[in-house]
């Protein structure tokens, strides 16, 4: 237990310290507690910035990515010149410029059921920071069962949400959505889109909400869950109860350990490689170009948004969104061989599950999208 | 008449309206007429038996109609329905298998029955 503060420490936080509610005591709260940030993307860039600054003592940050350039349109923790490097190591290093007095705990892994107990168990309050269901799930039980506060944020587009998920005082993640959604109804982040700003405004309520937790202050939004939608500038507040049948933090709970969320959600946490319909529905951008060369007239099927073919576009491809494929297969042929193709490969493998059950087999999926094609065969095109 | 208000992952199901207004003494019947005017929303909301998917949380004014009496919650006129949505941020997709039934539920509920 830290008892006081040193000189640099007072003139650094001196705007803390004039406030009541903070002062030196809470100053000291800060110094003396611990936070774990799971995931250092655009939730957990400006919680982690926002925690450093406000003079945590202790910051534990996961994750197993490396910083990519197109990562800086919203992570603002990473830089151009960390590009490459391990986000774990971008973040510390920034976050150690920002404010050397504090410890940086690092944990370059994926959050699995294996290691999560054991990683979270030293700390004071977790923050999800997650863009994925079964780390979502995952990161709620381990709060439950360590009976830790979690710090929840999650963004799509325009829309965000915050909350905090503490089962000793009030209902958990699961208590509001005993199940995630089916796949393929909630489209990812790399196919939908994020504005940038977004997880900025979301991650900074989740540090307010750490912040007060951790100095206990203020009105908690335990039990209550805040809706932003960046486009409306709209900010709603819903009441949250705890749920009776939940099956973690409930009173008849048959979830007891960490399970394998990867199955309850159906979808893969980490390391997917989404950009494939799987064996015998792959053509590689290669193989594509010589069967173009070979049959120009092969039809080429591009199932992505009108404005993504501004950015870039393989010539003579017919574009049917892929919301409107259903709709509009009778412009097809199924007795013609097609390639189909979007960004990366799964929003066209996806297309392929809609025409394989209007009776369409001669498809195939161009395996890595026109991102693909644009790094192996057309490099006149740009990656986004 | 109410309105309900549609989340951004739904909009394109209500060609891309953020509210719909929406007529119906319960919510029942305010679904019924959501679904009326948007065909393709439905299955993002039912199960195939017609019972409202566990992942919809559907909230009339500040409360989750599941701590009030469900779809039998009567609405006051006037009073505003929120859909609120599961999002998780850059969830990713798997894939459709090639075997799949065609539904967007197929490997969740594949999912399903190998956990049973």
């Amino acid at each position: 237990m830290i008892e006081e503060l040193s000189h640099q420490q007072i003139l650094r936080y001196s705007r803390h310290l004039l406030m009541p509610e903070v002062g030196l005591s809470g100053q000291l709260k800060l110094k003396n507690s611990s936070a774990l940030v799971i995931g250092t993307g655009g939730l957990g860039s400006p919680v982690a910035l926002y925690l450093a600054a406000a003079g945590i003592g202790r910051i534990g940050l996961v994750d197993y990515d490396t910083v990519d350039s197109s990562n800086l349109q919203r992570q603002v923790i990473h830089g151009t010149s960390t590009v490459g490097k391990l986000k774990v190591e971008s973040a510390r290093e920034r976050l150690q410029d920002l404010n050397p007095d504090i410890q940086v705990d690092i944990y370059n892994e994926p959050f699995t059921s294996e290691n999560a107990l054991r990683i979270a168990k030293d700390y004071d309050i977790i923050i999800d920071g997650t863009d994925n269901f079964p780390t979502r799930y995952l990161t709620n039980d381990v709060s439950v069962f360590l009976g830790k506060p979690n710090i929840y944020g999650s963004i799509f587009r325009f829309d965000g949400q915050v909350s905090v998920f503490y089962a000793q005082e009030g209902p958990c993640y699961r208590c509001l959505f005993p199940e995630p959604p089916p796949p393929g109804l909630v489209p990812s982040c790399a196919e939908g889109g994020v504005f940038g700003v977004l997880p900025g405004t979301i991650g900074t309520l989740q540090a307010t909400e750490a912040l007060k937790v951790l100095l206990g202050i203020g009105e908690s939004l335990i039990g209550k869950l805040l809706l932003y939608n960046a486009l409306d500038m709209t900010f709603d507040f819903v009441k949250l109860k705890k749920n009776p049948n939940c099956r973690v933090c409930g009173p008849n709970a048959d979830i007891k350990e960490l399970i394998d969320y990867e199955e309850f959600c159906g979808v893969p946490g980490h390391h997917a490689d989404d950009t494939s319909a799987g064996a015998g529905w792959d053509i590689t951008p290669q193989e594509m170009k010589e069967r173009i060369t070979r049959d120009p007239n092969l039809i080429l099927l591009d199932v992505r948004e009108p404005h993504e073919l501004e950015i870039a576009a393989i010539q003579g491809a017919k574009n049917i969104p892929l919301g409107e494929v259903a709709q509009r297969m009778s412009e097809l042929d199924s007795a013609e061989e097609m390639i189909v193709f979007c960004k990366r490969g799964s929003r066209a493998a996806r297309a392929i599950e809609i025409l394989t059950s209007a009776g369409f087999k001669k498809m195939k999926n161009l395996k890595g999208g026109i991102n693909a094609w644009a790094e192996e065969v057309d490099t006149s095109l740009p990656l986004y | 008449m109410t309105t309900l208000r549609i989340p951004t992952p739904l909009r394109a199901y209500t060609s891309g309206k953020s509210e719909v207004t929406v007529g119906g003494a319960k919510i029942s019947e305010a679904l019924t007429d959501l679904t009326n005017q948007f065909p393709a929303i439905k299955p993002h909301l039912f199960s195939e038996g017609g019972e409202l998917r566990p992942f919809v949380n559907l909230f009339v004014g500040e409360n989750n109609i599941k701590d009030l009496q469900g779809v039998d919650t009567p609405i006051k006129d006037g009073e505003k329905i929120m859909l609120i949505p599961s999002i998780a941020g850059g969830s990713l997709i798997p894939n459709p298998s090639p075997e799949g039934e065609g539904s967007p539920f197929s490997l969740r509920e594949r999912v399903r029955v190998r956990a049973k």
